[in-house]
């Protein structure tokens, strides 16, 4: 996977994650137009699109779209799976997740998705074992006092 | 499961995430944003030593801030502190901070790496996978060079844990694609392959990813890894889907360990050992049979596992292409795909079939579907799902449905996407010539993508249409009446008509006998669309005209008539000027012989691949074109790699012709200099069609074509493509003439500042030779058309010319000329193309020397090359205070040469203005407070370097007793092209 992106039906982004080096510039220019792309489509249309040289991957839960790109060669849709597999991940880490959840915690998706996916590729595909990783976490953390 | 805002949450950093999205504007969210960035900063610079909470929190405040698109430039060293930190959460958002801000700040990159090595050494697997993680994401090089080494060997040690076994497995493979030669293979390499059998499937879940990418590059060393993935596979596959627990995704098991079990197998020939390869296609008919089980569940989750794992089979079954029996289940499931209610299927299976239409054992079974993917054409809403069904149809296209597949494209045509029609008008065209038994129906097919799709049909399909059509005798006569009758519409498309005229010069005759087609009929048809016609089609119109005449001796007076008219002879294109003056000529003064000889009919043209299917090729990429197509290609000799290549010559050709369309400049119409057109029109409509498969293809094309120059009178020069081609090496060479180039004629600095402040003219003339000169500048390049005129009625025989730069020249200039031809016949007029490249800035001129016998008598002159650094200069615009500003700049002594010399050509304003302008600078106006004063700015392009100029010109009108004087000054940053831009400009008032 070259990268996933998570962004809303206004078209603002919420979750970003590079696979390969890109340049800041890059990176804005292709989200935008990749935004406006899928943005355009409608709802019966299939999941996958040419991009580029790239493979889209794109599903709209809710107000939000999460959107992969992968090679040409890969498997579209063991592709939507991940996205799946992930969405259910954050739903079972916030309950019932929505996108303010997203915004709020975006440190929390970030560290989700890395338990999930590394360097683009599946690391595990059960549920147990990456939400695992994210409670301990959780119970390694301390309460402070707010300021 | 904890609930969300358990413990963690940072409330200041809640509170500013709201307080953004409070923001009405724009500007309010950058003004939150600043004064947030500016307390960040004032917290970090501040005495009081922060808490790593406080710390982790504003790090965690920069990150939100730069994600919403900002930049941010600190905060860099306090993420970098907290990752030396041990409470988890801290650690943890310095890892993400540096994810995804770090950019190669080397010190920076130190300090990280320092981090991550101590978290690697902890024996804390939290914290390793951390440290991976973080390696992961950012995958630079200086990261491989400190870890490549160690993490193969926390991936193998027996004392790992699983979790940082998996990441260990990716983070190498991280590292393996960004920076390959770091990561050495080695005694680890075996084992790697091994944990294809770690008991842990999320351990082999994240394994085979590192071991499908190490086989692609290393696949002997791995090759142990496919009986391994075979029995894996074969595991699975035959689970019940509830064996493996949480690794069962909605009721199928391992889905993505499936799928990359059987794409790890593609990077593999099919397996020799009998029995692992019975194991794997006994795995292989069960996934076909599973797709026939009912589901089950009803999730789309479930079919669309199920169905991964399926396609990922059929991609392996192609892949291995050789058990015809999967192939056509295969294709059977595919087949019920095509009519599925999920549009992801339909698109899928179109596209999976289309690789299985090339195979040999399904091609068939592929075709039986034809009607299905024909009604997906006419019938997808979504129009990434019907080009995936114009793809498939291509791809089934065989002698025996062509003609129904070509119609469906055709009529799909005329309601098609825009952004898929040219390549669909590309697809027909290839189609129709690539079956086509009796070619009035490839000509009515080609007829039909122009009248229905003109816009979208490129110049190759065209060029192509008239290639065959003048190959085969049987199809010249249709296709002449049938570009007469297309014609008759009454608006036909610009390509229509560039066809028709072809046609009809060539073949008119062939429809001529039919009074409702007779010759006139013929002429006037065309000429009314001649007005509507852009300059390159009115070239080719008229060259069909004077064909016309050849033809049909009775058009004659007509077509000089319409010749002769002010609207051509006169034309402000020089091209069709140009054609309409010589054509006129040749009609008049050449016997019925000569003009049968110079308009015959065009002979064959060399077999050779279609240049459409490059153009296809090129549009899509390699895997567009089945891989058949691809290996008739290689076969061609290679002239479809070469499509790309443009040589040296091209390349100034493109750069120099003005208009920007480069299809114009293919078609040699406005590069090739105004003679270029001369008498020959058959050779020049032949270029026309030659240039067709762009700049790679001619040099052997011309080669093949020694009839070429039979068709040329032997005093014209060749047009610049044709000049290019080998065959004219045999033309005497220019060492015919022995004796030495005469020494530079006195005049000829005269005659060279003549050429400072203009581009064309005549360069010399004696009582029996006259010299013109074209040229044209562009950048750091130039061409120069040199013509040179017999005055005499005497040939002139060894005629050659030769272009000599000795000294510093030698690296400041480089120059190429082609050969002429060595006979000039009384009264006519030779052409000689020269290029010239600007390395750098040069004073001297190259030197032109011209040999040549006149009754006998050698003729040897030399004259000096009219090229002056003056020619290379880009004009610059600016205001008054800006030049005034670039003047001072430019102060240094030897920045600045002057002169002030006698006016010798009186000071008419607009006279010294022209010249200034020919100078090639820019003339400022109202920059100089003395409007008598003229100041002018230019950038010398050359090769090395850019020499901006400042230019002054003083007049003074009544300078010591009335005499007229000047004062000029020239700045620039170099002090050799001061004094040379002054000294040719002294010349020039």
């Amino acid at each position: 996977m070259r990268f996933m992106l998570l962004f809303s039906r206004q078209g603002k982004l919420r979750l970003q994650k590079w696979y390969t080096a890109t340049a800041e510039r890059d990176k804005k220019k292709m989200v935008r137009e990749l935004m406006q792309v899928v943005l355009a489509r409608k709802p019966k249309m299939c999941s996958f699109l040419e991009w580029r040289d790239l493979k889209i991957v794109y599903k709209r839960y809710a107000s939000l779209y999460f959107c992969c790109a992968v090679e040409e060669q890969d498997n579209e849709l063991i592709t939507l799976e991940v996205i799946h597999r992930f969405v259910e991940l954050l739903d079972k880490y916030f309950g019932s997740v929505c996108e303010l959840d997203i915004i709020f915690n975006f440190e929390k998706a970030y560290f989700i998705l890395d338990e999930f996916l590394m360097g683009g590729e599946i690391q595990d595909t059960s549920k147990k074992s990456v939400l695992k990783a994210i409670e301990q976490a959780d119970l390694l953390q301390e309460v402070y006092d707010y300021f | 499961m904890p609930a969300v805002s358990k413990g963690d949450g940072m409330r200041g950093l809640a509170v500013f995430i709201s307080d953004i999205r409070n923001c009405k504007s724009k500007e309010a969210e950058i003004k939150r944003i600043n004064k947030e960035l500016a307390n960040i900063r004032s917290k970090f610079k501040g005495d009081k030593a922060l808490d790593g909470y406080s710390k982790k929190k504003y790090v965690c405040k920069l990150l939100f801030i730069f994600l919403l698109g900002h930049d941010i430039d600190f905060g860099h060293m306090e993420a970098v502190n907290l990752l030396s930190s041990n409470k988890y959460t801290e650690k943890q958002i310095g890892y993400l901070f540096i994810s995804v801000l770090v950019n190669s700040n080397s010190e920076l990159i130190r300090l990280i790496n320092n981090g991550i090595k101590n978290d690697l050494s902890s024996r804390n697997p939290t914290f390793m996978c951390l440290a991976l993680h973080c390696i992961a994401n950012v995958g630079s090089r200086e990261m491989a060079e400190a870890f490549a080494g160690e993490i193969p060997r926390i991936l193998v040690a027996g004392d790992t844990m699983d979790s940082v076994k998996q990441s260990a497995a990716l983070c190498l493979l991280r590292l393996y694609k960004t920076s390959p030669d770091l990561v050495l293979m080695g005694e680890w390499t075996s084992r790697v392959v091994h944990l294809l059998n770690d008991q842990h499937m999320g351990v082999v879940t994240a394994a085979i990813s590192l071991i499908t990418c190490l086989s692609q590059k290393n696949p002997d060393e791995f090759k142990t890894c496919v009986s391994l993935a075979v029995s894996r596979l074969s595991r699975i596959v035959s689970s019940a889907s509830t064996d493996l627990q949480d690794y069962t995704y909605y009721f199928v098991p391992a889905p993505w360990l499936s799928c990359k079990l059987l794409r790890l197998l593609q990077c593999y020939p099919p397996p020799e050992d009998g029995a692992v390869k019975g194991r794997l296609v006994e795995c292989l008919e069960t996934i076909l049979n599973k797709a026939q089980e009912p589901p089950k569940s009803k999730k789309v989750q479930h079919s669309n596992a199920k169905n991964a794992i399926l396609f990922e089979a059929i991609a392996l079954i192609i892949h291995y292409d050789s058990e015809p029996n999967l192939l056509v289940r295969a294709c059977n499931q595919l087949g019920q795909f095509l009519q599925h209610r999920e549009t992801n299927l339909r698109y899928l299976a179109l596209e999976s079939m289309c690789t299985l239409a090339s195979s040999e054992f399904s091609h068939e079974a592929v075709k039986t579907h034809i009607e299905t993917v024909i009604n997906a054409l006419k019938t997808e809403r979504d129009v990434s799902v019907r080009q995936r069904a114009a793809d498939l149809l291509y791809a089934m296209c065989d002698r025996s449905n062509a003609k129904q597949i070509v119609a469906e494209m055709l009529s799909y045509l005329e309601t098609a996407d825009y952004s898929i029609r040219e390549e669909m008008v590309l697809k027909v065209a290839i189609l129709a010539e690539k079956y086509a038994v009796d070619y009035s129906w490839y000509v009515d097919t080609i007829l039909n993508l122009i009248r229905i799709a003109g816009d979208y049909v490129s110049e190759e399909v065209w060029y192509r249409v008239i290639q065959i059509v003048i190959n085969r005798d049987d199809v010249q006569g249709y296709a002449a009446k049938t570009v007469f009758e297309a014609l008759q519409a009454p608006a036909c498309h610009e390509n229509m008509v560039k066809v028709g005229g072809y046609i009809l010069g060539e073949f008119g005759n062939l429809i001529a006998g039919d009074p409702r087609s007779s010759p006139l009929v013929q002429f006037n048809l065309l000429h009314s669309k001649f007005h509507l016609c852009s300059v390159p089609t009115r070239a080719l119109l008229l060259s069909a005209y004077i064909k016309f005449i050849n033809l049909f001796p009775e058009t004659k007076s007509t077509i000089q008539e319409v010749l002769r008219s002010d609207s051509q002879i006169r034309n402000s294109d020089v091209e069709l000027q140009q054609r309409a003056v010589e054509y006129l000529k040749l009609s008049s003064i050449a016997s019925t012989d000569v003009l049968a000889t110079v308009l015959e009919e065009m002979p064959p043209f060399p077999e050779r691949e279609s240049s459409i299917l490059a153009k296809l090729k090129k549009k899509k990429g390699p895997g567009a074109v089945s891989s058949t197509e691809q290996e008739d290609g290689k076969r061609e000799g290679g002239e479809l790699n070469g499509g790309g290549e443009r040589g040296a010559d091209s390349t100034i050709a493109a750069s120099n012709a003005s208009t920007p369309s480069p299809s114009a400049d293919l078609l040699g119409l406005r590069s090739s200099g105004p003679v270029s057109a001369a008498p020959p029109s058959a050779g020049s409509l032949l270029v026309d069609v030659f240039s067709e498969a762009g700049p790679a293809a001619p040099a052997a094309a011309v080669n093949d074509d020694g009839f070429l120059r039979d068709l040329e009178p032997p005093t014209e020069s060749s047009d610049s493509l044709l000049a290019e081609g080998p065959g004219d090496s045999d033309s005497a060479p220019p060492s015919v003439v022995s004796e030495d180039p005469a020494p530079p004629m006195p005049q000829s600095d005269e005659l060279l500042h003549k050429f400072v402040c203009k581009s064309n003219g005549v360069l010399f003339e004696n009582q029996l030779l006259q010299i013109g000169v074209k040229s044209e500048y562009r950048q750091n390049l130039g061409r120069m058309y040199l013509f040179y005129g017999n005055k005499t009625s005497v040939q002139f025989v060894s005629f050659s010319t030769s272009v000599t730069y000795t000294g510093e020249l030698q690296s400041q200039l480089n120059v190429q000329t082609k050969p002429v031809e060595p006979l000039v016949e009384g009264g006519a007029q030779v052409q000689q193309v020269i290029n010239i490249e600007c390395l750098t800035d040069f004073s001297d001129a190259p030197l032109l020397n011209i040999k040549f016998r006149y009754g006998g008598a050698l003729q040897n002159l030399t004259l000096k090359l009219p090229v002056t650094v003056n020619k290379f200069f880009q004009p610059t615009e600016m205001v008054s205070h800006d030049f005034f500003q670039r003047w001072k700049q430019l102060s240094q002594p030897q920045q600045e040469a002057q002169k002030i010399f006698k006016a010798s050509h009186g000071m008419d304003k607009e006279v010294l203005k022209g010249k200034l302008l020919g100078l090639g600078m820019a003339l400022l106006e109202n920059v100089d407070p003395n409007p008598e004063n003229f100041v002018c700015a230019g950038v010398i392009q050359t090769k090395a370097q850019q020499v901006g100029c400042l230019l002054r010109l003083e007049p003074n009108a009544q300078a010591q007793s009335g005499e007229q004087m000047y004062r000029l000054t020239l700045r620039s940053s170099k002090d050799t092209v001061s004094k040379r831009l002054c000294d040719l400009l002294a010349e020039q008032f």
